[in-house]
């Protein structure tokens, strides 16, 4: 299917140039690792308290920092199509009859593994620090990250489209970034939110998805709020994708 | 048989709360192996143009038939039938050579023995051999100019649209590129379309040339063609004796235009046929008696037909 073969084209030629870019990578590896050992001694520690042990503490924090590094991994990728769109490369890659959502999927499944790949890392460098949970749990929070990065990815690309740049880019993304982020309860549990604000933070998605990454650490798989995220990760990806795709395939774009 | 055939091609855009007609209503036509240069100021809506018939930009109305393929209705069609050289280029710095070649044959549907084959081919004949493991970003102007070829050529397409293809490149190089160009229509029959606002590219290169300004074609014809057509030859003259006496005979001489007094004893000349004119001047004069002092002919340039034809120089605020 041709679909597939251009996909697995355009995510070869990015994942190249990823490869080909050693401080890219070494920079984005260390950036979770940086965050659990700098900040999560901290975190944990004011999460614990009588009731919460510090392994239940790790699994609170965990999830936080994996949604975080999704939004500050992801969600920055729109910079890139800007410049690819100035060199003339976004054109040339059009300008054949390669399927538009080939060129946005092979994109994004290159960031959906950069992304992945770094979560797993810090999964691994989470469990001497006291993070228990089991290997069911890791792969279902995995699939949810996966998800969800490429939703964020695909609207980056949308927006990065859309404005054409990077002085204009940069703010959007911070000005949007930064109260999802406080909002979806990355830092602290919303349970320990004032009623209002859980309340607000219900309208943002990525509330869902922290939750359901915290219940897959715990093992609860079957619960309402593990069903909840799995619905508004996979409904969040279906509209950015159809976004995304929208934009790539606009001639005027 | 006609490959590219525009039809009342145009564009708005929006700017603020202005409408500007970037492209006001095109209507030509390519023949299939001609090597055409659409030729204007920057800001005449060449770029506007090439992207609307390389199916990347939609036309606001009109439409152009690509190798009997509508633009509007087949896109993906038009396709397979075309490749583009962007102003910009289009390859990614970090990436090798041969990868940039590669893909764009794979995206064309290329097997990868074929793409082996034609990156092989396309390499070494644009002068790009040895340089498939190389960075882009390591080439030179002219060698990153050809690669940007020979992505545009992977796929063998009938119709090459190039935007500018020498801006920026040194005089060697772009005499360089103008060979290239030669021998794909030569060897391949490929049509080729490009964009300029040299006027010596347009006259070297071009078998015919489409003159665009504020987005309308003000002239079309072959180079020789359009310099006749618009400027006529001068044919300056110096007298011994009164110009007034000989300015009657020579206006009534056949292709002559116009005859123009300058200082006492000079006479301008625009005619058609300078040659024939210039014959005809010498015998004329004899008969009437009046020596002649001195003689010269100009040949118009293209820029002289451009000045006559949009009022501005190809060289304003040229980048």
């Amino acid at each position: 299917m041709s679909l597939v073969r251009e996909t697995r084209l355009i995510f070869r030629r990015y994942l190249m140039l990823s490869l080909r870019e050693p401080g890219w990578v070494v920079a984005g590896l260390s950036q979770p690792i940086v965050f659990l050992i700098l900040y999560g001694p901290l975190m944990t520690r004011m999460i614990s308290s009588p009731q919460t042990s510090s392994a239940q503490a790790w699994q609170i924090y965990v999830p936080g920092v994996l949604v975080q590094l999704g939004l500050f991994g992801a969600a920055f990728v729109g910079f890139t199509i800007i410049a690819e769109w100035r060199a003339g490369i976004f054109d040339r890659l059009r300008v054949t009859p390669a399927s538009r959502l080939a060129l946005l999927l092979g994109r994004v499944l290159r960031d959906v593994l950069v992304l992945t790949v770094q979560a797993v890392i810090l999964v691994l460098v989470a469990i001497p620090f006291g993070l228990r949970t089991s290997i069911a749990g890791v792969l279902v929070a995995m699939a949810i990250v996966a998800v969800m990065a490429s939703s964020l990815s695909a609207l980056s690309y949308t927006l990065g489209l859309a404005l054409k740049s990077e002085a204009a880019l940069g703010p959007m993304l911070n000005s949007l970034t930064m109260p999802l982020i406080l909002l979806s309860g990355v830092l602290l549990p919303m349970s320990f939110a004032p009623a209002w604000l859980d309340l607000m933070s219900r309208f943002t998605p990525f509330r869902y998805v922290v939750d359901a990454i915290r219940d897959a650490f715990l093992g609860r798989f079957g619960s309402g709020q593990m069903l909840q995220g799995a619905a508004v990760t996979v409904g969040f990806a279906v509209l950015s994708m159809a976004l995304a795709v929208h934009t790539f395939r606009r001639q005027s774009a | 048989m006609a490959i590219i055939e525009s039809h009342g091609l145009a564009r708005e855009f929006r700017m603020r709360k202005q409408v500007v007609r970037a492209v006001d209503g095109l209507d030509f036509q390519v023949e299939a192996g001609e090597i055409v240069g659409f030729l204007g100021p920057n800001g005449a809506g060449k770029t506007t143009t090439l992207r609307m018939l390389t199916t990347l930009l939609r036309p606001t109305s009109g439409t152009a038939r690509i190798a009997g393929l509508d633009l509007l209705a087949d896109p993906d069609k038009v396709r397979r039938q075309i490749g583009l050289v962007a102003q910009t280029g289009g390859t990614d710095m970090n990436c090798l050579v041969g990868e940039e070649i590669m893909l764009q044959g794979g995206l064309y549907g290329l097997d990868k023995a074929r793409c082996r084959e034609r990156t092989a081919f396309l390499l070494d004949r644009l002068d790009l051999g040895g340089l498939a493991g190389r960075r882009v970003g390591t080439l030179s102007g002219g060698q990153r100019r050809r690669l940007d070829i020979a992505i545009g050529v992977m796929h063998e397409p009938r119709v090459l649209f190039l935007d500018e293809p020498s801006a920026g490149l040194d005089p060697q190089s772009r005499q360089n590129l103008w060979e290239h160009l030669r021998w794909l229509r030569q060897e391949t029959g490929t049509t080729v379309f490009l964009t300029t606002h040299y006027l010596d590219e347009a006259d070297a290169l071009c078998d015919r040339i489409l003159v665009i300004d504020h987005g309308r074609i003000v002239a079309e014809d072959t180079p020789e063609g359009l310099k006749q057509q618009i400027s006529g030859d001068v044919v300056t003259v110096v007298l011994e004796g009164d110009p007034e006496i000989a300015r009657p005979l020579l206006a009534g001489l056949p292709g002559v235009r116009d005859v123009t007094a300058l200082g006492a004893t000079t006479l301008r000349l625009t005619t058609d046929h300078s040659d024939q004119t210039v014959v005809d001047l010498i015998t004329t004069l004899r008969d009437a008696g009046i020596s002649v002092a001195g003689l010269e002919l100009t040949r118009p340039s293209l820029e002289d037909v451009f000045l006559t034809l949009t009022g501005s120089s190809l060289r304003d605020g040229s980048g």
